[in-house]
């Protein structure tokens, strides 16, 4: 494939390259950053990347949003109405887990007095042995 | 015209995902984060969703930034200095 | 004026995260004394070295799922095109036929909230269950109460009758009715207009946190104590599940389900959309409600 037809299907698959590298800076800080709050932030952030994905996947050129309208009938003039349903389910999802973990979070410096991944499992090990 | 605007918005999107995970300090970290859900909220008005942008708008940038704060408060992390 | 001035000096500490003097040096002193837990200088040193090994696996491991994915996307159809396979017969049926067999003018809610009305049911299931593990995790009660926690509680509590943002109150005054009214409309027309039960139940649920953070959670627990949320969140989700077992029972069997469809367009239109948007809207307010209440008192 020649550079130019490489660089307009690009373009064109705008959304589902940004999805896959905002899950790629999303799992990449989910396991290396130290501090728990930052994990949360990009388990967040991966989240949001699929969910961008899945909601690409539903837009058609031209047509226009799922809202019936008075004279317009045919499934070929509105945009496709199924992922954007799946994604609202998500949505909700999301933030239930978000908040989960951070009541876990408040758990956890309650116990320990740190919010920092190693430390925790060190002292969680000397507790145990 | 509107694909310049789209590309605009993309890189936004990942500018703020990069910069919330490489600050030093948590209250910067959460604010870029609702920042970052307001601009996937645009984008989601843009893709002819309007469910998905009121939700995200009222969830993301919303609730989840409060449940952020109230959590940065519980762990004393809110002084303005280093994170801990 | 000297009163007003030292109050206004604790309610800034109280912002910042600063605490009554002696409960500081009490959390400075256990977390020293949990930093004594922490090994000596050669493991230290081991635990170094597992953990660059540990970063350059997972750096492996995350830029080899990447590739795979980046190459898997550039074999995918073009973004848009009316001819992706997504684009199948369901789409058809619901988009051809959904305003006559559901009576909803918005094609999403009809879709889940009629066709697909099991998976909201699952969704408001775990917004339950969600507000449920948190009561779990962070509710107090006599048993782990901590004596310079409490005392700190009733410290924080004080300050914020004493000293009240004027602005704040004010304004919440103003743009509360608004977002109610605007969060309870959104509710009621999700099959007319975009929106829906989630939508306006987040909306309504940030309204009353914002009177919650202006006014002090005493003022709201005037109307809303655990018993309303109790009651409110169980009968939402219960009046759901019967609602669509009843459209499950007739459905398989092949009734009429005796529920007038209305005109298109209406209020009281598409049959029991609106009963089961009230419920899921009723349900993720209190939930995001319950949340920040959790968080920030630690009782309901």
């Amino acid at each position: 494939m020649d550079l130019h037809a490489f660089l307009t299907k690009a373009v064109s698959l705008r959304f589902e390259i940004a999805a896959v590298i905002l899950f790629g800076i999303g799992f990449m800080n989910l396991m290396l950053r130290h501090n728990l709050i930052k994990k949360i932030v990009a388990f967040n952030v991966m989240d949001s990347s699929v969910f961008l994905f899945l909601a690409s996947q539903g837009y058609i050129d031209g047509r226009i949003a799922p809202i019936a309208r008075e004279g317009i009938v045919g499934a070929e003039h509105y945009v496709n109405p199924i992922p954007a349903g799946l994604v609202l389910t998500g949505i909700v999802v999301s933030v239930s887990v978000s908040a989960f973990f951070l009541a876990l979070v408040q758990r956890l410096y309650k116990h320990y007095h740190t919010v920092d991944f190693d430390e925790i499992m060190i002292m969680a090990k000397k507790k145990v042995d | 015209m509107s694909i310049i605007f789209e590309l605009l918005l993309i890189l936004a999107l990942i500018i703020c995902a990069i910069a919330a995970l490489g600050s030093r300090r948590l209250l910067v970290t959460v604010v870029i984060f609702m920042a970052y859900s307001l601009i996937m909220s645009i984008i989601w008005a843009l893709l002819q969703s309007p469910d998905l942008a009121i939700t995200e708008a009222a969830v993301g940038a919303g609730v989840t930034g409060i449940l952020f704060f109230m959590t940065l408060k519980k762990i004393h992390a809110l002084k303005g200095t280093k994170d801990e | 004026m000297s009163k007003k001035t030292d109050a206004l000096r604790r309610f800034s500490g109280w912002v910042n995260g600063e605490t009554a003097g002696h409960a500081a040096v009490r959390r400075e002193a256990a977390r020293i004394e949990h930093k004594k837990l922490l090994p000596e200088l050669d493991e230290q040193q081991r635990i170094r070295l597992f953990s660059w090994q540990y970063k350059l696996v997972a750096l492996v491991v995350c830029l080899t799922v990447v590739a795979v994915l980046l190459y898997t996307v550039f074999h995918l159809p073009l973004f848009g095109d009316p001819e992706n396979p997504a684009v199948n017969e369901v789409v058809q049926r619901y988009v051809e036929d959904g305003l006559e067999e559901t009576g909803a003018v918005n094609m999403v809610a009809g879709m889940i909230l009629d066709y697909r009305a099991f998976d909201t049911f699952g969704e408001s299931s775990v917004l339950f269950l969600a507000v449920t593990s948190v009561m779990m995790l962070l509710l107090r009660d006599a048993r782990n109460i901590v004596r310079d926690e409490d005392v700190q509680e009733e410290h924080e509590r004080v300050i914020e009758r004493q000293t009240s943002d004027i602005i704040l109150q004010k304004v919440t005054s103003l743009v509360m009715p608004c977002i109610m009214m605007f969060g309870a409309y959104v509710v009621l027309n999700g099959h007319i207009s975009p929106g829906g039960g989630f939508s306006g139940g987040a909306v309504m649920g940030a309204g009353l946190i914002l009177l919650g953070a202006s006014f002090g959670i005493d003022k709201v627990r005037a109307f809303f104590t655990m018993k309303t949320f109790r009651r409110i969140t169980s009968t939402a989700l219960l009046c759901y599940a019967a609602s669509k077992a009843y459209s499950f029972f007739t459905g398989a069997n092949g009734l009429e389900t005796g529920i007038p469809l209305g005109t298109p367009g209406a209020i009281f239109s598409s049959g029991l959309i609106l009963v089961l948007d009230i419920c899921v809207g009723l349900v993720v307010a209190c939930t995001m409600y319950g949340f920040y209440v959790l968080f920030s008192r630690g009782e309901i």
